[in-house]
């Protein structure tokens, strides 16, 4: 077994890529589901919106799942392989879903302008944005429920779909929807160019953050049965408490900020929010990475791979963290201040 | 149709599409950076145009790829879950690594898309070569898994598991040179073949067209020394192929007894129950050449494997003919070429040039997806050389026609809209002769759409 604290280092930097990947990944899936609902006299404007935004940052957003697949695999192999074996279907459902979300909105961007061309591609975009989310979810969910274990002599539905075809991990993946989109709706009121573009996504920030609570609940009472371990220890553990009132203040200061029109104020209230979720199941999960029998220090590769992978990481966050602050700095609203030219890639062409 | 059989079928259409995708990645961020270079030197505005437009359709191949490429990342555990719960802590590394070079790609893609009124030109023009660099490096680094699997080095095996795993010396596997370089050559000639063969074809219809001039001149700076140089690479990839996977390289020939002075084959359809080979040209002496630079030397034949361990030589051989035999073409129209280019003229007087970059247009693709048939199909039955079958890797999941059907399926529609999308792009291009050109520099793209 490798040594202290190798095993949880790479857990930590799992983690941290999974919460790269909610926060920033998420929020371009809930823009998707923003333009699904996109409605009234500003519907083009949402979407033009939606667009603008996630237009130059989704593919960078998109490589923290890769990163998580690759660390996983590379420091997890065991668990890596039992999930592809168990969770097969809903991850091959959600590949589906990541490739016609990037293909659709890629094709819109730089297909004619035509509103009935738009409209097709927009439609397979948003469609794609909302599964998704919600197949990524019920694969967490069918995780912490414990659905993955080996195949062994069970029927096919038992082995294969039963796992994540079941109340928790529906219940997690529409969480999940929610949370995205919420976050997104958040982010978008800052990005938005005029205050009434702004107004339009408070509302739905409003909505989405208040469906939040009622989801958790319902989430957390399935979790009593279907997933006890979890439920043990959200509900019994020192830690609990605390991450409950950080996580509920968060929540709260989120909700508040934004009925007051303190966009920023609300986007970081969001983003901690929703980071203490991702980070809250970990800790209620730990030391298992497959509840109820895998545990990080079983599945962990040996200590030379981890080393060099925890050294790797490291270098490669080194090179990555400044990349990303300067992607984000060129186009976020924040930073320069100024309207976005609603153009996307190629504005003199147009 | 088998699980294994699907499961192999899935990976392999997976593959071809991504593979399509990833050498345009690699190298049409070259053909951007240098248009983008040329117009910064000499302000021609058709060079900021060629940049422009090569980057929009960099922007919806790159996308195609890095979602098809996620695709594979998970499909590694979903088809063969053996073979990454083996495999994922030795070559773990070069997928990590790959993981990095894939996010500064997409960063300073997005930057490079975006930016062309954000950021300085000369942040722009960088911005562009890091795409370049990182994308070329992503290349490599997937390669390196791909060689692990050949030559796989970096643990030792005991009663079927690995132990003693060094990921330092599994990058290091002598498969890593030989393919790496091979592979990014043929990213290089594929891509600029790709582009050449278009813009070919435009100033076939509008010989004048200043635009597609230019576009041909900075195709073709990266096709030829791409296409010249892979023959060696080729050499040197086929000698130690046949050091260390003698099977590949007699299923690759169709040699099926152990000769001397082996001939090599140029076409031919071999029948593997027979064990011969009809319609044939051999060329005496050339295939012990290839695998050891001696015309005299003794090369083992299919004879020295057990037959269940044989690869499909029909699959080995006639895609490796391909590959050769596509690998020539482009040699061809990049000799040619290159005299059309050192003359200095104008390159629409060289119709014959021109119609034979037309027909190289996929020539690249072609030889690049023949050049995979001949790696994947030519180690079978194994996944990873002589250490784990590909039939113990596979995931005990039933139904896998199923994925397979759907994939294809969605690969197949993919395709179709990329081909339309990147149609009229083409088509949308400008139209300004020289003499124009002189009179009354373009200032205004025309408009597409």
């Amino acid at each position: 077994m490798a040594e202290w604290p190798l095993v949880e280092l790479t857990a930590v930097a799992c983690l941290a890529a999974m919460t790269a990947y909610v926060l920033f990944a998420g929020a371009d899936f809930g823009g998707g589901v923003w333009d699904l609902f996109a409605t009234g006299p500003r519907a083009k404007a949402q979407r033009g919106l939606i667009a603008d935004t996630i237009g130059p940052i989704w593919e960078a957003n998109h490589v923290w799942l890769i990163l998580v697949v690759v660390i996983l695999f590379t420091g997890f192999p065991k668990a890596y392989a039992r999930v592809s074996v168990s969770l097969h279907i809903p991850l091959t459902l959600m590949l589906v879903g990541v490739v016609l979300r990037g293909s659709a909105f890629t094709f819109r961007s730089y297909d004619r302008r035509d509103d009935e061309i738009q409209r097709r591609w927009g439609l397979v975009f948003a469609v794609a944005s909302l599964v998704t989310p919600l197949l990524l979810g019920v694969t967490a969910g069918a995780v912490a429920a414990g659905g993955v274990a080996p195949p062994g002599t069970r029927s096919f539905a038992a082995a294969y779909i039963t796992p994540w075809l079941a109340p928790f991990p529906i219940a997690i993946g529409v969480l999940t929807l929610l949370l995205f989109a919420f976050l997104a709706a958040v982010y978008l009121t800052v990005e938005a160019p005029n205050a009434a573009l702004a107004g339009d996504f408070r509302a739905r920030a409003l909505g989405a953050g208040l469906l939040l609570f009622p989801g958790a609940a319902v989430a957390l009472y399935l979790a009593r049965n279907d997933s006890p371990w979890v439920f043990t220890e959200l509900t019994g553990a020192s830690w609990a408490p605390v991450l409950h009132l950080l996580t509920g203040s968060a929540a709260v200061s989120a909700l508040v900020a934004l009925w007051r029109r303190h966009y920023r104020i609300a986007r970081t209230a969001a983003a901690v929010q929703t980071a203490l979720i991702v980070v809250g199941w970990a800790m209620a999960q730990w030391p298992y990475i497959l509840p109820p029998t895998l545990s990080v220090y079983d599945a962990a590769a040996p200590t030379a791979t981890l080393t060099l992978l925890v050294g790797a990481l490291a270098a490669g966050a080194v090179l990555l963290l400044p990349a990303l602050a300067y992607l984000f700095a060129i186009f976020g609203r924040s930073a320069n201040g100024e309207p976005r030219s609603a153009s996307g890639p190629d504005s003199h062409a147009r | 149709m088998t699980d294994l059989l699907a499961a192999r079928s899935q990976m392999a259409v997976s593959l071809a599409f991504h593979i399509v995708f990833a050498v345009i990645g690699i190298g049409m961020p070259v053909l951007m950076v240098i248009a983008e270079r040329r117009w910064q030197t000499t302000r021609d505005p058709h060079y900021l145009e060629l940049a422009r437009r090569w980057a929009k359709g960099t922007a919806i191949l790159f996308a195609v790829g890095a979602v098809s490429g996620t695709v594979l990342s998970f499909e590694l555990g979903l088809l063969w879950p053996g073979f990454m719960e083996f495999a994922g802590p030795i070559i773990g590394m070069p997928f990590s690594l790959e993981g990095f070079a894939f996010f500064m790609e997409a960063i300073f893609l997005g930057i490079y898309l975006y930016g062309w009124d954000r950021i300085s030109e000369r942040a722009h023009l960088w911005a562009g070569v890091l795409v370049a660099v990182s994308g070329a490096l992503s290349g490599v680094f997937v390669v390196i898994a791909n060689a692990w699997m050949n030559a796989p080095t970096g643990f030792t095996l005991v009663n079927g598991l690995a132990t003693a795993i060094d990921p330092v010396q599994a990058l290091r596997t002598p498969a890593a040179f030989p393919q790496t370089l091979h592979m990014t050559l043929a990213a290089y000639a594929a891509t600029g073949f790709g582009a050449a063969g278009i813009h070919a074809a435009m100033l076939l219809r509008q010989p004048a067209n200043a635009f597609h001039q230019r576009g041909l001149r900075v195709a073709l700076l990266m096709a030829i020394p791409a296409a010249l140089l892979q023959p060696l690479s080729g050499h040197h990839a086929a000698g130690f192929v046949a050091a260390t996977q003698p099977a590949k390289f007699a299923a690759m020939e169709s040699l099926f007894e152990t000769q001397a002075a082996a001939p090599l084959l140029i076409g031919g359809w071999p029948d593997p129950v027979r064990r011969e080979v009809r319609y044939g040209l051999e060329i005496p002496g050339a295939l012990s050449f290839l695998a050891t630079n001696d015309f005299g030397a003794t090369v083992p034949g299919l004879d020295r494997v057990p037959r269940q361990d044989w690869p499909n030589v029909r699959v080995t051989h006639l895609a490796f003919q391909v590959m050769v035999g596509c690998g020539m073409l482009m040699i061809l129209a990049g000799l040619l070429g290159w005299r059309a280019l050192a003359q200095r003229g104008d390159l629409a007087q060289h119709r014959r040039l021109l119609q034979l970059l037309v027909i190289a247009t996929p020539m690249g693709f072609v030889a690049t997806e023949a050049g995979w048939i001949v790696t994947e199909v030519g180690r079978q039955p194994w996944i990873i050389q002589g250490v784990l079958r590909t039939a113990d890797a596979v995931t005990p999941m039933p139904g896998l026609i199923v994925p397979f059907l759907g994939f294809t399926a969605l690969y197949v529609l993919l395709a179709v809209a990329v081909v339309w999308l990147l149609r009229r792009q083409i088509l949308g291009a400008p139209d300004t002769t020289e003499w124009r050109r002189r009179h009354e520099p373009i200032t205004q793209p025309a408009r597409h759409g």
